[in-house]
């Protein structure tokens, strides 16, 4: 807490409020520690329930106001989502929840040490502001230490969470997949199996015809030759929206120029990759890179486009940048949305910048290691 | 004429060999993977090479890769690629050399034999032949920027693109529903736009689709 006069206010004030919410915690506590001796005769249930949801806002209240006391870190919200569903299913979650258990332990140490800390806290801020001239009492600094050790994020509650975070992500990963897995099939039954089916039969009757009408057998040959490069040229497309050719010859760094090449307006692109990076991540990368020039292409009316892609420590950043009208909207396009799902699956992080009348920025960040050295072969005795 | 093919699927490669047998080509080599195309490149020094782009080993792009390298040692080495795909990326690497003598060619275009047949006709004699979609790709790309091309006119460079394709003025006339003499008044303008000195008409041809292709 910086040394100031002002901030010797701010020290009473927060003290005073502290001692509010550390009675607020006690009477809390009172009312769980009351309900759990009473859940064998069911009305302790609710008194537990309802405790440990109050106690949620008051704690979440310190944790935003610990970083400003002791200008320590922010310390994030360690709950885990409430899932929907009925009141039962709630409650247990509430309970399964490892952030549960250490509340209830900071409402009893809140409640009594954090209680007569504040208190003391009080006494000291008002000296302080007497004796404005001395160095600024402790006990302030000792609450927020003690609040710190039992808010913090535990390595439970990091693991929960985090198994909460794969668990969404890989749910969004399997349904893109099957989505994607549909979309092919339709894709190949209405296209290119459809037209073999008219070539085989334009070579059936032409077949049939040739004695005949060598003249209709060759309309019909002719059909027939223009019916496969309409599937050829389906085939082709469906290729590429599976994985193109061109990043498995080159890599993302040709692909990424192939397509910058294959943009109608000039993009400037700028690689800086040490190595290359696993399959997967680049392929990830390389649809994210397409579908932000898409929509540059069809929404930014831009005269330039910028793709950057750079290896930062343990990290890819990509970032497509235009000069042109601005305000896209991340939530609406559902473009932007299939990316996001995409890198999801990676932990891959997509922010839009984009300003009514432009310049639009999407920044995707994808956490990598890049493609561990394979086991070379061999070459001593085996 | 002699030519190298490098085709690693057999189905294709035979029904190559059939196609330009047919069409009065002598096959020299058949190859099926990229060390032994630029091997067979460079020992034959054949009159044109048809090249697949994907070849074994690496199952990349072999086969354009062979093909540069081949073109590096022996300039102008005239080389007709053939893809499932076209990559304008890949398209400038074989054009980035300037010496003509390149095509670049879906696979698809094997259908129409006559087409085919002259494209790797035009390339054997120092000329281009490039995908309609490569010169798709980059007529769109062009109007959206300033270029000394953009003076020509839309029928010039109708006629431009299609002089890319590798068609002769007679193909482009017939494309057109024009006269030859109408066609070859436009390539006439064209080389003067360009600034091309009046030379050798196949000369400045390659040049003009050259500056068009290149950027």
């Amino acid at each position: 807490m910086p040394d100031g006069f002002r901030s010797r206010f701010d020290a009473l004030w927060w003290s005073l409020t502290a001692t509010v919410l550390a009675v607020a915690c006690l009477t809390l506590f009172v009312i769980t520690l009351t309900g759990t001796v009473l859940v064998t005769v069911w009305v302790g249930i609710p008194m537990v329930v309802w405790g440990m949801y109050l106690v949620r806002p008051i704690a979440e209240f310190h944790r935003r106001q610990l970083a400003r006391v002791d200008g320590g870190e922010r310390i994030e919200s360690p709950y885990l989502a409430t899932p929907s569903g009925n009141l039962l299913v709630r409650v247990r979650a509430l309970f399964r929840d490892p952030a549960t258990v250490r509340d209830a332990w900071w409402l009893l140490v809140n409640g009594t040490v954090g209680l007569a800390l504040a208190i003391i806290g009080i006494v000291e801020s008002i000296l302080d502001l007497i004796f404005w001239w001395l160095p600024p009492g402790m006990a302030l600094r000792v609450h927020a230490a003690v609040g710190r050790s039992l808010l913090s994020v535990s390595e439970k509650s990091r693991l929960a969470l985090r198994v909460e975070q794969l668990t969404e992500s890989r749910a969004e990963t399997v349904d893109t997949q099957a989505a994607e897995l549909r979309r092919i099939e339709r894709d190949l039954h209405d296209g290119a199996q459809a037209r073999l089916v008219a070539l085989g039969m334009s070579l059936a009757m032409a077949e049939q015809q040739l004695e005949r009408d060598p003249e209709g057998a060759r309309t019909l040959l002719s059909e027939a030759r223009s019916a496969s490069s309409d599937a050829l040229a389906e085939l082709r497309d469906l290729v590429r929206g599976i994985h193109p050719p061109v990043l498995a010859d080159r890599g993302l760094d040709g692909a990424v120029q192939a397509l910058a090449l294959a943009a109608p307006m000039p993009v400037e692109v700028s690689i800086d990759l040490a190595n290359r990076l696993p399959a997967p991540l680049e392929s990830a990368a390389y649809f994210a890179v397409a579908e932000a020039l898409t929509n540059v292409v069809k929404h930014a009316h831009a005269q330039h486009a910028w793709v950057r892609l750079a290896q930062v420590g343990e990290q890819l950043s990509i970032s497509v940048r235009d000069d042109g009208v601005g305000g896209a909207d991340p939530a609406g396009g559902s473009g932007l949305r299939g990316i996001e799902r995409r890198l999801s699956a990676f932990d891959g992080t997509l922010g839009v910048e984009s300003p009514s009348g432009g310049p639009t920025e999407v920044v995707m960040v994808l956490p990598c290691v890049s493609s561990s050295p394979k086991t070379s072969p061999s070459s001593g005795t085996g | 004429m002699r030519v190298v093919l490098a085709e690693d699927l057999a189905l294709l490669r035979d029904g190559l060999i059939r196609l330009l047998e047919a069409n009065d080509f002598e096959v020299v080599e058949a190859v099926d993977n990229g060390p032994s195309l630029l091997r067979a490149l460079l020992t034959h020094r054949p009159e044109v090479a048809v090249v697949d782009v994907r070849l074994p080993p690496s199952f990349t792009d072999e086969g354009l890769k062979a093909a540069i390298e081949a073109r590096r040692q022996l300039p102008g080495l005239p080389v007709l690629v053939l893809s499932q795909y076209v990559e304008q990326l890949y398209a400038r690497e074989l054009l980035a050399d300037r010496s003509g003598g390149v095509g670049y060619l879906l696979k698809d275009r094997v259908f129409n034999v006559d087409q085919f047949v002259s494209a790797v006709r035009q390339v054997a004699a120092g000329g281009t032949a490039m995908d309609p979609e490569v010169v798709a790709q980059l007529l769109t790309r062009r109007s959206a920027l300033d270029d000394p091309l953009t003076t020509l006119t839309p029928r010039e460079r109708e006629v431009l693109s299609l002089m890319a394709e590798g068609r002769s003025n007679a193909a482009i006339a017939a494309r057109l529903f024009v006269t030859e003499k109408a066609v070859s008044k436009h390539t006439n303008s064209i080389f003067t736009r360009l600034g091309l000195p009046p030379s050798e008409d196949d000369n400045r041809r390659v040049l003009a689709v050259l500056a068009y292709l290149n950027g």
